[in-house]
């Protein structure tokens, strides 16, 4: 690895970290990222001259905010503060500072500097384009690309955000436990919510959303850092990497969505299926069940399977009984629909959807079950109704297509008898 | 003697790594450890999961059972190869090799008591 790539993804891995604690210090955004993106660049300059210093982060601060005096200190013509050539020397003072920031305070600054990003004013993509530039440092023309929209659409979303969010009260002394437990359920949330953007591809080119997975899993993997001892932060981290484990196999060549079933399971990532399902385990010891663990908790059945047939669905019906006491949806019901139709038949499930058409009557999946059910119980003038339902519905045009394919099978089942006829 | 070399790394770091950047690291250390294969001196090597899925069992009159690893440091222990060398100064070298171009540390110890087990992974 180059030195300007081992750069690169320190200051990657550093940003939050160092911009919460600046964030802390200047108590502006804007001012906050300022400071950091100097920081940056005499990191830069530095580094490869005289060495990476030994706490990245902590000279991060310590520089972004030197910057930031400094410039204050310009203006009043005072004497200048010692450069940032000098702080590698300074072992004590780094080490000084190293020590009172390595304990609880990156805690809880990482997790404000996410959580004024889940402020309840900001609709769920704009939460999320505001943590992707100011927590990932995704460049605005990245985050535009992942959402599919101009340039400077973005840079006005986010603007907007900012200022919004500005106007908040962003409490800045330390959380007590209550509202710790509170910041933390609704960055999950947001996290979660990132993820989804990049895997369901609520529209266009899924390949350019890959990355929004990643970057999901890798804040969960900084959330895990920081609150080692909460189960659901441990089965939120386990449901992505168990989800993303699919991400190789889950795209035809031609853009179409490979379902569960029909996928090639050589081409799921193993490594991260491991780790999935260890963290499951480790959650599971506190014996505190929430929404993520189960939900995790179902995704490592799948990946345990080694055939489709291999899968455990009672095992699964029983973890969507969980989920429905825990979370009550139609959509969870649905699921479990899917469950039992697999380890109980297309009928059981089929009269499990009908006190779910009133609810869900906008959702294109109800009608993709709805119809594969009917399919599957011979009734295949029904199950055309419902595919074409799913069709008007459908976000993306590989959703239309999948539903197709059934239509398609619907039709092809029926030609032979009519060629019959006809020969 | 034989000497355990314990990977030390940034962990934040590896984990930012890509699927491509990952694997050609492990392409670069192969070419070392493949040779020492070949001639009989590697011993066993893992990697292990991330810090995040670790657990710390403390043992005392009440033993308790701690989420994360033993200690929080910002270079972590993800691995470790066991290697056979004729000396110290063969072990330094080795561990040049393996880590050439990597901002990894490796603390090297002579093992004290090998036994191989009988789990293949």
């Amino acid at each position: 690895m180059t030195d300007l790539a081992w750069i690169d993804a320190t200051l990657r891995s550093a940003r939050p970290q160092a911009v919460g604690a600046l964030l802390r210090y200047f108590r502006d955004l804007d001012q906050t990222e300022e400071a950091f993106q100097e920081a940056c660049l005499r990191a830069l300059k530095n580094w490869p001259v005289n060495g990476p210093p030994r706490d990245p982060v902590a000279w991060l601060i310590l520089v972004g905010r030197n910057v930031a005096l400094d410039d204050v200190r310009r203006r009043r013509r005072t004497e200048a503060l010692p450069a940032e050539e000098i702080i590698s020397d300074l072992d004590d003072a780094e080490a000084d500072l190293a020590e009172r920031l390595d304990s609880s305070h990156y805690r809880d600054d990482v997790l404000r500097l996410l959580f004024i990003c889940c402020h309840p004013d900001l609709p769920a993509t704009q939460q999320i384009a505001l943590a992707l530039r100011i927590v990932s440092g995704l460049t605005v023309k990245e985050i535009a690309r992942a959402f599919l929209v101009s340039e400077s659409a973005m840079e006005q979303r986010i603007t907007r955000a900012k200022a919004r969010v500005a106007q908040a009260d962003v409490p800045f002394e330390t959380p007590g436990a209550v509202e710790r437990a509170e910041r933390l359920g609704a960055v999950a949330a947001m996290v979660y919510l990132l993820f989804n953007e990049g895997y369901s591809a609520s529209g266009g080119d899924v390949q350019v959303r890959v990355p929004l997975c990643e970057e999901a899993i890798r804040l969960v993997r900084l959330l895990l850092k920081l609150f080692p001892g909460e189960p659901e932060i441990m089965g939120l981290a386990a449901l992505l990497m168990l989800q993303h484990a699919r991400a190789p196999a889950r795209l035809a060549a031609d853009g179409s969505i490979v379902l569960l079933e029909d996928q090639d399971r050589g081409l799921w990532d193993r490594d991260l299926i491991a780790e999935g399902l260890a963290l499951i385990d480790k959650a599971a010891r506190h014996r505190r069940p929430g929404a993520y663990q189960v939900q995790a908790a179902i995704a490592g059945v799948h990946a345990s399977a080694g055939r489709p047939e291999d899968t455990d669905w009672s095992e699964i019906d029983s973890l969507y009984a969980v989920l429905e006491r825990l979370q009550p949806s139609p959509v969870v019901t649905l699921n479990r629909a899917v469950a039992v139709s697999k380890s109980q038949g297309p009928a059981a499930a089929l009269a499990m959807l009908d006190a779910l058409a009133g609810p869900l009557a906008g959702y294109f999946h109800f009608f993709g079950v709805k119809g594969a059910l009917l399919m599957q119980l011979g009734r295949s003038q029904e199950a055309r109704v419902a595919f074409d339902q799913a069709i008007a519905l459908a976000h993306t045009p590989a959703e239309a297509a999948h539903i197709r394919q059934h239509l398609d099978r619907l039709i092809r089942d029926a030609e032979p008898t009519s060629h019959r006829r006809m020969g | 003697m034989l000497y355990a070399f314990l990977c030390y790394h940034d962990e934040a770091v590896v984990n930012g790594w890509t699927k491509e950047e990952d694997e050609a690291v492990l392409a670069k250390r192969h070419l070392v450890t493949d040779k020492l294969a070949a001639n009989g001196k590697l011993g066993p090597a893992l990697r292990l999961m991330p810090t995040t899925t670790a657990t710390t069992v403390r043992m005392g009159r009440d033993p308790v059972v701690l989420d994360g690893p033993f200690a929080e440091t910002k270079e972590a222990l993800l691995g470790f190869y066991v290697i056979d060398c004729a000396s110290l100064e063969e072990a330094i070298e080795h561990a040049r090799q393996i880590g050439r171009d990597e901002k990894v540390v490796f603390e090297i110890r002579p093992v004290k008591l090998f036994l191989p087990g009988s789990k293949v992974a």
